[in-house]
């Protein structure tokens, strides 16, 4: 609170005149031209509030006599890189898979683009980095049911399995079970006998099993269960599983298949996307 | 119209009475030439600063093909630091933090053992402006003349020397600008370039910027920037005491200040009150008054004052160099030796040489070659065909020597082992051939598949080991292989 300007004893200095509970303040005097150099900043801060967008409303805002807008700039940094990727992509488009991985420049610029669209599109049930989840294929392993070649990751992508599609990968498991081709006891000796495959015997007698599976499976998935990619019969003699290695889910898969179904993307995403998109899930570790 | 209360106005009223107000005036100041010993070591060392700022970036250093061949380059495009025959890569930034460290320390002990001869000698704010200040007076004369010219009304003579005079002022702002940016790129090159109008929208905003930084802060700002703008001044009174040098008004031999002429049985001290200290002052102030914020302990007005004490036939050094405690030892008859060797100054001196040998012993066992290595995310792990486990890692090879080599990297630790490179198609193998070009990184990603015998929680250590091929130079660098819990 204001009181009256009075000489200090110490310092020899004069107050301000300000006093707060006792405590008086001596006039140190700040330099003249520090009082401009806030009086400019207070300058440019209305200078700035009509150029750029400033004051709020209830429906809109105040955009500033340029009319810049956040969104506006970067719309057009987007156009700018899409304009630039431009030829990337083509070319991407127009060469074989062999061309495409001889040029490293266009291989990197593939991979960041498949990276990219396989997170946007495939992650949510291939997982992140192609590690798969239970119904999924773990695409990093390599475990593949279709193929692993460049061309056949890339027919998978595009037309997809059990899509729909006309070019889609189809392949029908029977209903041994809920069909009635095999009776419940012969599932359970069929079960046992293939878990052997894939290293997890049991004690029990699997020769009964062993005829059964050489009868009824064999002929898709192959007599020492290395399955069939022709008929997407997914490799049995694997410790790649697709929904789950106990019995249980084995005995389920014979009673009554669940098979996925991938959507074709051809209709989705543009064939330079796709291309990069099977460059990088070949890289994942599992491309053959 | 701003609006304040009746007492606020009254204080205002009592405050210009007493001719006290809230924003003080600049106060200009116009030093007076000296001449004497202080100003010919200030004027060697001003230009010793200045030759090796302005003629640095021209020494060439021959580092081989392809490779930069200024002696000092901060290449920031390229993201590499030359210094004469080291060359630093973005990841040793830490040599830079341990030279600011001794650069912190060694302030610190110059100042508790001399006072402020930074802010006196070396600082670019005292060199440029001093610089500045020759340039004015060589132009518009020496103090009297500058201050008889100044308080005249607008004359031709008076423009002309003004004009004159801040157009040299720019000059040296742009070549001080300009030398600026040649730390950064290469110095020739871009003088060509800039004359030609071919150098980068950078080049030109940096010179301009540094331009303008130095004609305001040397030509206008001067005094005021150590005054209000800087902060050591601030915390010098932390590092000085009673022990250290500084420039000192020897109050016990001037006191009581007389001028004109003595009398026999009036006490009179040497001081003869001419003002000359004051009057040669950069900052403006009085010495006589002690140790004060604004000093920057340059000691013009020791030359001064010699000058003045030579003249009226008593002895020299009346203002000199010494420490409080010697002047309060002085005072009483006594004498006193100098005392180097205080804690403080032991401290600083043990801090830099720490700093120095652990600079020192980083900077000669550092190696050409260095690996990290990087574990995916996710997946953690996938179960391949056979069973084994393999994890995916990224690999990133730093190859600092002039060649392009092949490093062999391998595993320890994991059963089984075998190494991929699938983009390249490499492996799987138990070592991997990989090529990293000359002076650059080299990233690859790598998938290690094996048999973990040893998972604690899922994890278990694995040790990449790293050799180039050309150098038999070695690094190992343990990351992490997962599996199932």
């Amino acid at each position: 609170m204001p009181t009256k300007v009075e000489k200090d004893v110490v310092t020899g200095t004069n107050t301000t005149g300000h006093e707060w509970d006792g405590l008086k303040e001596l006039n140190t005097p700040l330099p003249k031209w520090w009082l401009y150099v806030l009086y400019a900043t207070i300058a440019w801060a209305a200078v700035w509030f009509v150029l750029y967008p400033s004051v709020p409303g209830i429906t809109g805002y105040f955009p500033g006599i340029l009319g810049y807008s956040q969104r506006a700039a970067v719309n057009t940094e987007v156009r700018a890189i899409e304009a630039q990727r431009a030829g990337t992509m083509d070319k991407i488009k127009a060469l074989s898979f062999t061309e495409i991985r001889k040029d490293p420049q266009l291989m990197a610029a593939a991979e960041v683009a498949g990276r990219i669209a396989f997170a946007n599109n495939c992650q949510p049930c291939h997982g992140a980095g192609g590690g798969g989840q239970p119904g999924y294929p773990a695409l990093a392993a390599g475990g593949w049911i279709w193929g692993g070649s460049l061309d056949a990751i890339e027919q998978t992508i595009a037309y997809g399995i059990r899509s729909g599609d006309d070019k889609a990968r189809d392949s029908q498991m029977l209903r041994f079970g809920v069909d009635g081709i095999l009776k419940p006891d012969e599932i359970q000796k069929v079960a046992d006998y293939v878990m052997t495959m894939y290293g997890k015997p049991t004690d029990r007698d699997v020769s009964a099993g062993r005829k059964l599976y050489a009868d009824n499976c064999a002929v898709c998935h192959g007599e020492a269960g290395q399955g069939d990619r022709e008929k997407g019969a997914p490799r049995l003699a694997s410790h790649v599983h697709l929904h789950d290695d106990s019995r249980d889910a084995v005995v389920a898969q014979i009673s009554a298949p669940r098979m996925g179904v991938m959507p074709a993307w051809h209709t989705r995403l543009d064939e330079a996307t796709i291309k990069s998109l099977a460059l990088y899930v070949h890289s994942l570790g599992g491309g053959e | 119209m701003s609006r304040i209360s009746k007492a606020e106005r009254q204080l205002q009223l009592q405050r210009e009475e007493l001719g006290d107000h809230l924003y003080a005036n600049r106060v200009r100041v116009y030093p007076k030439t000296v001449h004497g010993p202080v100003r010919r070591f200030k004027w060697t060392v001003l230009v010793f600063c200045l030759a090796v700022y302005y003629l640095l970036p021209w020494l060439r250093w021959h580092r081989g093909a392809n490779q930069p061949d200024q002696a000092v380059l901060l290449s920031l495009w390229h993201e590499r630091f030359y210094f004469f025959n080291l060359e630093f890569w973005p990841q040793d930034i830490y040599y830079l933090t341990g030279l600011l460290i001794m650069a912190a320390v060694t302030l610190f002990l110059v100042t508790s053992l001399i006072g402020r001869v930074w802010c006196g000698y070396t600082c670019p704010q005292t060199v440029w402006t001093d610089l500045f200040m020759w340039v004015e007076r060589q132009i518009e004369g020496d103090r009297n003349e500058r201050m008889k010219r100044d308080a005249e009304p607008l004359s031709f003579d008076m423009v002309w020397r003004k004009v004159l005079k801040h157009a040299v002022w720019l000059g040296i702002a742009f070549w001080t600008g300009g030398a600026w940016i040649m730390y950064y790129v290469d110095a020739p090159t871009v003088t060509v370039e800039f004359w030609t109008a071919t150098a980068s929208k950078e080049v030109y905003f940096f010179t301009l910027l540094f331009t303008a930084t130095t004609y305001l802060l040397a030509g206008w700002a001067r005094e005021q920037v150590c005054t209000y703008m800087c902060p050591w001044p601030r915390f010098q009174s932390a590092m000085l005491d009673e022990q250290t040098v500084t420039v000192t008004y020897q109050g016990w031999r001037g006191e009581p200040r007389t001028r004109g002429k003595r009398h026999e049985d009036v006490p009179a001290g040497d001081c003869v009150d001419c003002g000359a200290c004051v009057t040669a002052c950069p900052t403006g102030i009085d010495i006589r008054d002690g140790i004060q914020l604004e000093c920057i302990n340059c000691g013009l007005c020791i030359d001064a004052c010699n000058h003045v004490m030579e003249k009226t036939g008593r002895p020299q050094w009346l203002i000199t160099w010494d420490t409080l405690a010697d002047q309060a030892a002085k005072a009483q008859g006594r004498q006193t030796t100098l005392r180097l060797l205080r804690p403080r100054t032991l401290i600083y001196v043990s801090a830099l040489l720490l700093a120095a040998v652990v600079m020192t012993v980083a900077l000669l066992t550092r190696s050409s070659i260095d690996l990290s290595v990087l574990h995916d995310r996710a997946p953690l792990f996938v179960r391949l065909p056979d069973g084994d486990l393999r994890n995916g890692y990224t690999v990133k090879i730093v190859n600092k020597t002039q060649q392009m080599a092949l490093f062999e990297l391998r595993t320890e630790g994991l059963n089984a082992a075998s190494l991929a490179e699938p983009d390249e198609g490499l492996g799987p193998a138990d070592r991997l051939g990989l090529m990293v070009k000359a002076d650059s990184i080299g990233t690859f990603r790598v998938t290690a598949a094996g048999q973990p015998n040893r998972l604690v929680g899922g994890s278990q250590p694995i040790d990449f080991i790293l050799r180039n091929t050309e150098t038999a130079e070695q690094t190992v660098y343990r990351s992490q292989f997962m599996g199932p819990r």
